[in-house]
C-alpha cells in the first residue's frame, strides 16, 4: 500500500521533532529512514503507526486518512526496537496474538489461527521455538519473532523502529540480508528506522535522511552516497575529507592559496570541500591542487590509508586519504593530491 | 519496594563485602588482588573492619535485634500458650472473638478490594501516561502514610459524627455510619489506600508503554490490552500490595479505634479486642488473638519475601 | 471527533482512570482531611492558642515529640550498626535478622503494645532483671521511649540499607590507596554518603513515632503530663465530645508530619543534586 504523509509537524515541548515533513512511499517499497539520534525519523514512523500524533499534517494510507484511525485500528505492523515482545506469552501465543484480539464477527477458528502461526513461525524458520518464552530466545532470535507477530495481522504496511539496533555485529549482518530476502518474497510495504547508514544502504530500495527533523535528501542508496545533495548528506553517509574553503567566482582557495580545481558552481564566500577518501589522487609532489607530507601509513587489504599534513596549514591540517597498493607511500615523502570527484557546499551549518 | 528488590539483587554483590577470614567467599573479589604478588593480609582487609571491631558490630546488631524485636514475637506466643493450649483454644472458641475475627476478615475483604481496584486504575493513570502535577498527585496518594492512625479515625468522626458535618444528616434519615461497619471500613480504607498504588506504579513505569502499545498495534482493545498484556505483567507485584495492604488492613489499631465505638461482639476487630481483654486482664485471651494476628504478620512476611524473589526475576530485562 | 482522546496518546482510558482515581482520592484522602482544616477554622485564633497551649496539652505534645526525637536518634545509631552488620559481614542467621526488621512493619500496632507491656511489666522477662537495678520502664516514659525505638527501627535500616550496598567500592579503595586507615575511610569517605540515606531514615522513624498509638499506649502508663502522648490525648477529648480540642491537636501533628515530609523531599533532591546518581 502506499503512503503519503503530507506537512507533517511534530514538537514536544519547544523541541521541533518534525518539522514540515513530506514524504510519498510507493506501494512494495523497502525503504530507509536514516538519520542521527535525534533527527526526527522514529517519531516519523510512530506517527504513520498511530502510536505517536503530529501536531499539524496529514497522512494517508492507500489514500485513505490514516489519522482519523487509532493504531489498532490502521492494520499496521510495527517492529519494536526493543521487540516488546509479550515476557508472559509463548513464542507461539505472541504471534498469535493479534489473530485472537480480533472482534469475534471476523476471528478465525482456533486450527485456522494455529496453521497461521506455524506458516509465519515456519517464514521466519522458527517454528522450533514455538513452545519457548522470549526470555529463552537469543536477540536474533526475538528480532524473527517480533516480525512474525507483526506479519500475523496481515499488515497493509509493515513498520521498523531500529530493527537491528540491538544485535551485535555478526547477527546483524546475517538478519540484513534476511529481510531483504523476505521482503522480496512477501513485498509488504515497509519502511524501516536506521542511524546505520552501511544498514540503509544495503537493505533499502530508497533511503530517506534525516537531520533536524528535517528531510536532507531522498533518493536510491546509490544516488545518496554519490551525488550528495547537502553538506550534512556528504559528511553522514560515508566518510569524507572535509576541508574550510573560500569560493570567489569560479576559484576555490585554501587558506588562501587557489586550489587548482572549479568551483562546481558554487556560490562565492566560505564553504566547504567535501571529498571521499578514495576520490584523493595520489602523484608525485607539484602536480596537484593539495600537497603534503605523510606522516603514518597503515596498510590493509587493497588499500593503504596515509595521514597527510597539509603543506602551508604549518602541519595544523591532517587529512586521511585511502591509496590503492601499486605504490607504497613513505613517511616523510612530499606528495601531491588532486580531488577526482569532489562537492563543494555553502558553509552555512 | 524498589529497595527491597534493591535487597535481593545485590546478593551476589554483598559476596564481595566478605570478610576475608573466607578463603571461598574471598576468592571472587581479584579487584582487591590486583597488582599483588602474594595476597597479603593487610590488602585483603581493605575493605572491612579489624576482627574485634566486627565481632562487637556483630554482637550489638544482633542483640539490639533479639531485645526490641525477636523478644516481643516470643513473648505473644508464650503468654498465649501459658495456661497451655486448651485454655488457647478456649479462648479463641469464645464468640466475642469469633465475632471479631468475623468483622476483621470483612473489614480487610471490603478494603483491600476497594483499593486493589482504586490502586490499579490509578497505576495505570499515573505510569502509563505523561502529565503535569504526576509527582504531587503521588505525594497526595502516598498521604495516608505520614497521617497518624488517630488522625484517620478522628476526620471520620469530624464528618459523621453526633457533631459532624454530615451527622445531623444521618441521623435524621437513621443512616449509621460511625461506631459501625461502615466506619470502621472508611478507616480502614483510608490508612491502608496507598499500598496497592505504590506497590504498581514502581513497577508500571519501570515496565513501559511498549508491549501496550504492541498490543494495540497487533488490534487490540484497551480492555484487552490491560487483561492479556498489563495485568499478567504485573500480577506479582499486585499480589505484593495486596498482601500488605491486607495485612494493615486486619491489624489497623488507632483509626479503627476511634470510629469503633467499641460495641462488643459487634464492632470490635482483633486488635480492638486484644485492647479489651489485656485491659481486663485476660491475658491468655488477649495474647491468642494477638497471636493470631502475629502469625499474619509472619506469613506476611515469608510472603513478602518469596514474591521480592519473584518480582525481582520478572525484572531482569531480557538482555541478550 | 471520536479520536479526540486518541490524538494525545496511543494507550486508551486516560481520562477514565484519571477521572475515577482523582475521585476516589476526594472522597477518601482529601474530603475528610479538608474536614480536619475546615473544623479548626472554625475555632477563633485565641481559642486555638488556648487549646495548644493549655499545660496537658503542651506536655503531650512536648512527650509526644521529645521522645519521638529521643527514639530516631538511638534508631539512627543503632540502624547504622545494624545495617553495616547486615551489609558488610557475613555471619550465622544474617538472613534470618534482615527479615527479622520488617518485623515491627509487619506486626500489628496493639499486638506490639501488650507484647511489650508484658516484656517489660514488673514481672517481665525484662522488666523484672531491670527492676533489680530500680529502673522502672512500663508505665512509664522510658516505656513509651522503648515503643517508639521499636517502631522506628525498620525505617532508618530500610532506608540506609540499599545505598551502603550500592556504595561503589572504588572510592574505599581510593581512600585506602591514598593513605587514609580504616577509620579515616568510615568516617570521612563512607558515611559522608551515607548523610542523606541517615537523615530520610532519622526523618520517617521520627515522624511514625510521633502518630504513634497502638504499641505505645499500652506500655506508657497514660498518666497526664507526665506520660501521656498527644494522640492518646485526641482519643481521649473525642470521648469527652471536645472535637475542637481534639481537632486543634491533631491539626498541630499533622502540620509537624507534613513539613517533615517536606523536609525529607527536600533533602532527597538536595542529596540527588550533590551526589549523581551511578
Amino acid at each position: 500500500m502506499a503512503i503519503e504523509v503530507k506537512n507533517i509537524v511534530k514538537t514536544f515541548g519547544s523541541f521541533a521533532a518534525l518539522d514540515n515533513v513530506d514524504l510519498k512511499v510507493a506501494d512494495g517499497e523497502l525503504l530507509a529512514l536514516l538519520g542521527p539520534s535525534g533527527s526526527g525519523k522514529t517519531t516519523l514512523l510512530r506517527i504513520i503507526a498511530g502510536l505517536d500524533w503530529p501536531d499539524s499534517g496529514e497522512v494517508a494510507i492507500d489514500g485513505e486518512n490514516a489519522l482519523s484511525r487509532g493504531a489498532s485500528e490502521r492494520q499496521v505492523g510495527f517492529v519494536f526496537q526493543h521487540y516488546a515482545l509479550f515476557r508472559h506469552m509463548t513464542v507461539f501465543e505472541n504471534v498469535a496474538f493479534g489473530l485472537r484480539v480480533q472482534p469475534r464477527a471476523i476471528r478465525k477458528d482456533e486450527a485456522t489461527i494455529r496453521a497461521r502461526v506455524k506458516n509465519l513461525l515456519d517464514l521466519v524458520q522458527l517454528d522450533w521455538l514455538a513452545n519457548r518464552y522470549p526470555s529463552q530466545l537469543s536477540g536474533g532470535q526475538r528480532q524473527r519473532i517480533a516480525l512474525a507477530r507483526a506479519l500475523a495481522i496481515e499488515p497493509r504496511i509493515l513498520l521498523l523502529d531500529e530493527p537491528f539496533g540491538a544485535l551485535d555485529a555478526k547477527v546483524r549482518k546475517e538478519l540484513r540480508q534476511w529481510l531483504r530476502s523476505l521482503h522480496n518474497e512477501i513485498h509488504v510495504t515497509s519502511i524501516f528506522v536506521t542511524h546505520d547508514q552501511e544498514e540503509a544502504l544495503e537493505v533499502a530500495n530508497r533511503v530517506v535522511v534525516m537531520d533536524k527533523g528535517k528531510i536532507e535528501q531522498i533518493g536510491s542508496p546509490g544516488e545518496v552516497y554519490d551525488n550528495p545533495a547537502t553538506a550534512f548528506v556528504h559528511g553522514f553517509i560515508g566518510e569524507s575529507i572535509v576541508l574550510p574553503v573560500d569560493v570567489a567566482g569560479d576559484a576555490v582557495r585554501l587558506d588562501g592559496r587557489p586550489l587548482n580545481i572549479p568551483a562546481l558552481g558554487a556560490a562565492s564566500g566560505a564553504a566547504k570541500l567535501f571529498v571521499r577518501r578514495h576520490d584523493m589522487a595520489v602523484g608525485p609532489a607539484g602536480t596537484g591542487a593539495l600537497e603534503g607530507a605523510i606522516r603514518h601509513v597503515r596498510s590493509f587489504g587493497p588499500i593503504q590509508r596515509a595521514e597527510v599534513a597539509l603543506s602551508g596549514s604549518e602541519g595544523k591540517t591532517v587529512i586521511e586519504i585511502d591509496a590503492p597498493r601499486d605504490r607504497e607511500l613513505q613517511v616523510g615523502e612530499i606528495v601531491s593530491l588532486q580531488p577526482r570527484r569532489y562537492r563543494i557546499f555553502a558553509a552555512q551549518e | 519496594m524498589s529497595m527491597q528488590t534493591g535487597l535481593v539483587t545485590s546478593t551476589t554483590q554483598l559476596r564481595t563485602y566478605a570478610p576475608a577470614t573466607d578463603v571461598s567467599v574471598a576468592a571472587p573479589a581479584p579487584r582487591l588482588e590486583i597488582g599483588r604478588a602474594e595476597p597479603g593480609t593487610a590488602q585483603r582487609n581493605l575493605r572491612t573492619e579489624p576482627g574485634p571491631i566486627r565481632f562487637i558490630i556483630i554482637a550489638l546488631a544482633i542483640a539490639f535485634l533479639s531485645i526490641f524485636v525477636v523478644l516481643p514475637l516470643v513473648v505473644v506466643f508464650a503468654s498465649a500458650f501459658s495456661k497451655g493450649i486448651g485454655a488457647y483454644l478456649a479462648a479463641l472458641a469464645e464468640p466475642e472473638a469469633l465475632a471479631a475475627i468475623k468483622l476483621t476478615l470483612l473489614i480487610a475483604a471490603i478494603s483491600v478490594t476497594l483499593n486493589l481496584v482504586f490502586g490499579v486504575i490509578a497505576a495505570w493513570a499515573i505510569s502509563k501516561f505523561e502529565f503535569t502535577g504526576k509527582t504531587f498527585l503521588i505525594t497526595l496518594i502516598d498521604l495516608p502514610f505520614s497521617v497518624s492512625p488517630v488522625i484517620s479515625g478522628l476526620v471520620f468522626v469530624l464528618l459523621f459524627g453526633a457533631q459532624g458535618y454530615f451527622g445531623p444528616w444521618l441521623q435524621a434519615h437513621n443512616v449509621h455510619i460511625l461506631f459501625a461497619v461502615p466506619g470502621i471500613a472508611l478507616a480502614t480504607i483510608f490508612v491502608t489506600f496507598p499500598f496497592v498504588a505504590r506497590a504498581l506504579i514502581p513497577l508500571m513505569q519501570e515496565q513501559g508503554t511498549q508491549e501496550e502499545e504492541a498490543a494495540i498495534s497487533l488490534g487490540a482493545s484497551g480492555l484487552q490490552t490491560f487483561f492479556r498484556v498489563t495485568l499478567p505483567n504485573i500480577k506479582w507485584g499486585l499480589l505484593y500490595g495486596v498482601l500488605l495492604c491486607n495485612a494493615r488492613a486486619m491489624g489497623e489499631f488507632g483509626a479503627v479505634s476511634v470510629v469503633s465505638g467499641h460495641i462488643r461482639g459487634e464492632t470490635n476487630t482483633m486488635p480492638l479486642l486484644v485492647e479489651i481483654l489485656y485491659n481486663e486482664y485476660q491475658f491468655v485471651a488477649s495474647f491468642a488473638i494477638a497471636s493470631l494476628l502475629a502469625m499474619l504478620a509472619l506469613i506476611t512476611l515469608v510472603a513478602k519475601t518469596v514474591l521480592e524473589r519473584r518480582l525481582d526475576e520478572a525484572e531482569v530485562p531480557d538482555g541478550d | 471527533m471520536s479520536t479526540a482522546v486518541a490524538r494525545r496518546s496511543t494507550l486508551p482510558g486516560f481520562g477514565l482512570t484519571m477521572g475515577l482515581t482523582l475521585t476516589w482520592l476526594s472522597v477518601i484522602i482529601l474530603i475528610p482531611l479538608a474536614a480536619l482544616f475546615l473544623k479548626t477554622f472554625e475555632l477563633s485564633l485565641d481559642q486555638f492558642w488556648g487549646i495548644i497551649t493549655s499545660r496537658r496539652t503542651l506536655n503531650a505534645l512536648k512527650i509526644s515529640f521529645g521522645l519521638s526525637f529521643a527514639a530516631a536518634c538511638v534508631n539512627l545509631v543503632m540502624g547504622t550498626v545494624i545495617v553495616w552488620a547486615l551489609v558488610r559481614y557475613r555471619f550465622p542467621g544474617r538472613r534470618l535478622f534482615d527479615a527479622i526488621v520488617d518485623i515491627p512493619f509487619a506486626l500489628p500496632t496493639a499486638v506490639a503494645g501488650v507484647a511489650l507491656t508484658q516484656l517489660f511489666a514488673q514481672k517481665g522477662w525484662l522488666g523484672a532483671p531491670l527492676a533489680e537495678f530500680g529502673i522502672k520502664v512500663a508505665f512509664t516514659p522510658i516505656g513509651i521511649f522503648i515503643a517508639m525505638i521499636f517502631i522506628g527501627i525498620p525505617f532508618v535500616v530500610r532506608t540506609v540499607q540499599p545505598v551502603l550496598i550500592d556504595l561503589d567500592p572504588e572510592i574505599e579503595e581510593a581512600a585506602a590507596s591514598l593513605g587514609a586507615n580504616r577509620w579515616h575511610t568510615v568516617f570521612r569517605v563512607i558515611l559522608p554518603s551515607l548523610i542523606p540515606a541517615l537523615l530520610t531514615g532519622f526523618a520517617l522513624a521520627f515522624a511514625r513515632a510521633i502518630g504513634e498509638y497502638g504499641s505505645v499506649i499500652f506500655i506508657a502508663g497514660n498518666l497526664p503530663n507526665v506520660s501521656e502522648i498527644a494522640p492518646l490525648l485526641i482519643v481521649i477529648r473525642l470521648s469527652e465530645f471536645r472535637y475542637a480540642d481534639a481537632t486543634a491537636i491533631a491539626v498541630v501533628m499533622l502540620v509537624a508530619s507534613f513539613l517533615i515530609i517536606f523536609l525529607i523531599n527536600r533533602l532527597q533532591r538536595w542529596a540527588q543534586a550533590r551526589i549523581p546518581v551511578h
